[in-house]
């Protein structure tokens, strides 16, 4: 049985005045059928902009190259219309922003009948009946009523449901999820995880869960995606990750967190400087000028995703591994 | 026990956004931003105010300094009533309190050097410092936050956002003030450079003594710098309490709620976790329910809640509530 998301290779690049700007650099994974898949990093490491290639929504300067295969079937560069058969249908995409992935000016209804009379050929009233059904699975009250207003009559936390309910529309087999809770506070963030986490249960999709928050990914996700300065830096079974992260800026991350079941008022570890310009990015490791352990070889060669473990892989000249975190000795 | 720095008694900040008819008329709508809150804050201490958008924290933080009108209730300044000063007693004590601003970037003036903004305090209440003089307490404070003395001709664009915070924090100690108003001084900025710039501010706080009010929605962060900790809800407070007692032994529902919402980054944890998920959204500031505000999302109501709202009452050494149901978590 094949993955639901295969790539290799992938390559994202965005033409400016100031030249090329290298947001994903040669990034090759997969996800497997029903997986929950965490893709961690700050801003601009590159996280969103591999699912934006995926699913053919780059910036208008944007070029991506490499292989993105979708349940078998190439995707990437082929026509729009063929892109067109597979997002929505095999794999659709929700957005930090509720307010601004939806259009303002058309009903609910409208918005999510369109997809099933274009995709599926329905008529708009089973396609409407359809659409009530999934609302209200995504936990809208009285949606028989409510799938007639219009996106600004939604609180944030209900628009990002009808996002989630949209995206299920055609039964993905791969929902890419980019900060789904980042603008919502912690007691709704709280209910949409939920949500996700029993969608998952009841419809075996996979879900690639792209945030900054660390806490999140513990939460939702089987296997985790480190990124830094568009490269996988680390990737492995969440609990390997957290536990016993392998790469320094994993380590660097993971020690940074004030967690709220530590006691405070000491001092939280820092990983000095700033993450590196992609137009200008350093010889070797992108992370060596921010890296406690960096030696000569960081600054000479750039280190390559190698298998450390089974199922972990880190992108780091280090051969000797990193001990567990403090406290989790486990 | 040391008298308090400021003493805040039955604060009230209404604002009306009612829609004005052209020649009078029209409707009247009071959104009771701040409603009654009352605290100490003592030299040196670090006050956390937590609770989701729309709470009151970021007005109260603004009414605290008298950047906004107050409805009712009293500021005491080391004894002094503010709201009985006169606006140019009021100007020089403005020296003393600084406020730091959430967007790093938007809250410095782009058309100034970074020399310039971070001088702009001191040369407003000490007119006559000769050029030689500022520009030495400018690059010592620059050097102070961790900047480069020697980058202070430079604008702010060419700077990070982490770095920018840095600015403000210089700008905002350059007059060694006894009170800083942090508001949601890393929400902005990447998990890195975050625990860099909360590091940051509790190393100025030991050297420097003064009291920090630290706003942030992000309960985990509020735990590590704080000392004392208060959460409000609809302009109301909920619990205050001192840091441990409020997040080892939370006895209002709301703190309880919002305590088990926040992801932690550890999968053994959030994976297993029971979280207490409140039902629904924040209700509208415009028309919040009667008695006890957070009784529509509460799972521990009663009818005595629609009815009445509880006081904050002492709830044990430093730890008061306002619940007619307090107690730990069942």
């Amino acid at each position: 049985m094949s993955n639901v998301l295969e790539v290799t290779n992938l390559n994202t690049t965005f033409a400016t005045q100031e030249g090329d700007v290298k947001a994903v650099n040669n990034v090759s994974f997969h996800i497997n059928r029903g997986e929950t898949l965490g893709i961690v990093g700050e801003s601009g490491s590159g996280k969103s902009q591999i699912f934006m290639s995926i699913m053919g929504l780059l910036a208008g300067n944007g070029r991506a190259t490499g292989s993105v295969k979708v349940t078998g079937t190439e995707i990437l560069g082929v026509a729009t219309k063929d892109l067109n058969k597979i997002r929505g249908e095999r794999m659709s995409m929700i957005f930090q922003d509720p307010m601004t992935s939806l259009n303002p000016y058309l009903t609910v209804r409208r918005q999510m009948t369109e997809v099933l009379m274009t995709h599926k050929g329905m008529d708009e009233a089973t396609a409407a009946a359809t659409s009530v059904r999934l609302l209200d699975r995504v936990q809208i009250p009285e949606a028989q009523r409510r799938i007639n207003m219009h996106p600004h009559e939604f609180s944030g936390g209900m628009r990002q449901r009808v996002m989630i309910a949209m995206a299920l529309l055609c039964g993905p087999e791969l929902l890419i999820a980019d900060e789904p809770t980042t603008a919502l506070d912690v007691t709704v963030q709280a209910q949409i995880l939920d949500l996700l986490s029993e969608l998952r249960r009841d419809t075996g999709m996979a879900i690639a869960l792209i945030t900054h928050d660390l806490g999140v990914i513990a939460g939702l996700a089987d296997r985790v995606m480190v990124m830094y300065a568009g490269s996988i830096v680390e990737e492995g079974a969440v609990r390997d990750i957290f536990k016993r992260p392998q790469h320094p800026y994993t380590e660097g991350l993971l020690k940074s967190m004030p967690r709220l079941d530590s006691h405070g008022l000491n001092r939280l570890d820092t990983i000095g400087g700033q993450p590196p310009n992609l137009q200008n990015l350093p010889t070797g490791c992108s992370f060596r000028d921010r890296c406690q352990y960096a030696f000569e070889r960081c600054a000479q060669e750039r280190p390559l995703l190698h298998g450390i473990d089974a199922g972990r892989a880190k992108a780091c000249h280090l051969e000797r591994s990193l001990g567990p975190l403090m406290g989790d000795a486990a | 026990m040391s008298a308090p720095l400021l003493s805040v008694n039955d604060l009230k900040v209404h604002f009306d956004v009612g829609r004005k008819g052209l020649f009078g008329g029209g409707s009247s709508a009071i959104v009771k931003a701040v409603d009654g809150v009352s605290f100490d804050l003592k030299p040196g201490e670090t006050l956390g105010l937590v609770g989701e958008s729309g709470c009151g924290k970021s007005t109260l933080g603004r009414a605290i300094l008298r950047l906004l009108p107050l409805q009712g209730g009293r500021t005491v300044w080391l004894g002094q009533d503010l709201s009985k000063l006169e606006p140019n007693a009021m100007r020089n004590l403005r020296r003393e309190m600084q406020i730091i601003f959430q967007d790093p970037l938007a809250s410095l003036n782009p058309r100034m050097t970074v020399g310039q903004i971070i001088a702009e305090p001191m040369t407003t209440f000490q007119p006559n410092l000769k050029p030689a003089e500022v520009k030495d307490k400018v690059k010592a404070m620059m050097a102070k936050v961790g900047l480069l003395p020697n980058q202070l001709n430079r604008y702010p664009h060419e700077f990070s956002g982490g770095q920018c915070q840095r600015i403000g924090i210089a700008r905002a100690i350059i007059n060694n003030p006894r009170l800083i108003v942090c508001d949601e001084p890393v929400s902005a900025l990447d998990v890195s450079i975050q625990a860099q710039i909360v590091n940051l501010l509790m190393d100025l706080q030991q050297e420097m003594g003064m009291s920090l009010i630290f706003i942030s929605h992000n309960l985990a962060i509020v735990r590590h710098i704080s000392h004392r900790v208060m959460v409000l809800y609809l302009g109301k407070v909920m619990e205050i309490a001192d840091r441990d007692s409020l997040y080892t032994n939370p006895l209002h529902p709301y703190t309880q709620a919002l305590n088990s919402a926040v992801p932690v980054p550890d999968p053994d944890i959030e994976q297993n976790k029971a979280r207490i998920v409140l039902k629904g959204d924040l209700p509208s500031p415009l028309n919040p329910p009667s008695g006890c505000p957070f009784r529509t999302r509460c799972p521990k109501a009663t009818e005595i809640c629609a009815q009445v709202m509880p006081d904050l009452v002492s709830a044990g050494r430093d730890h008061m509530v306002a619940c007619h149901h307090a107690g730990p978590i069942a």
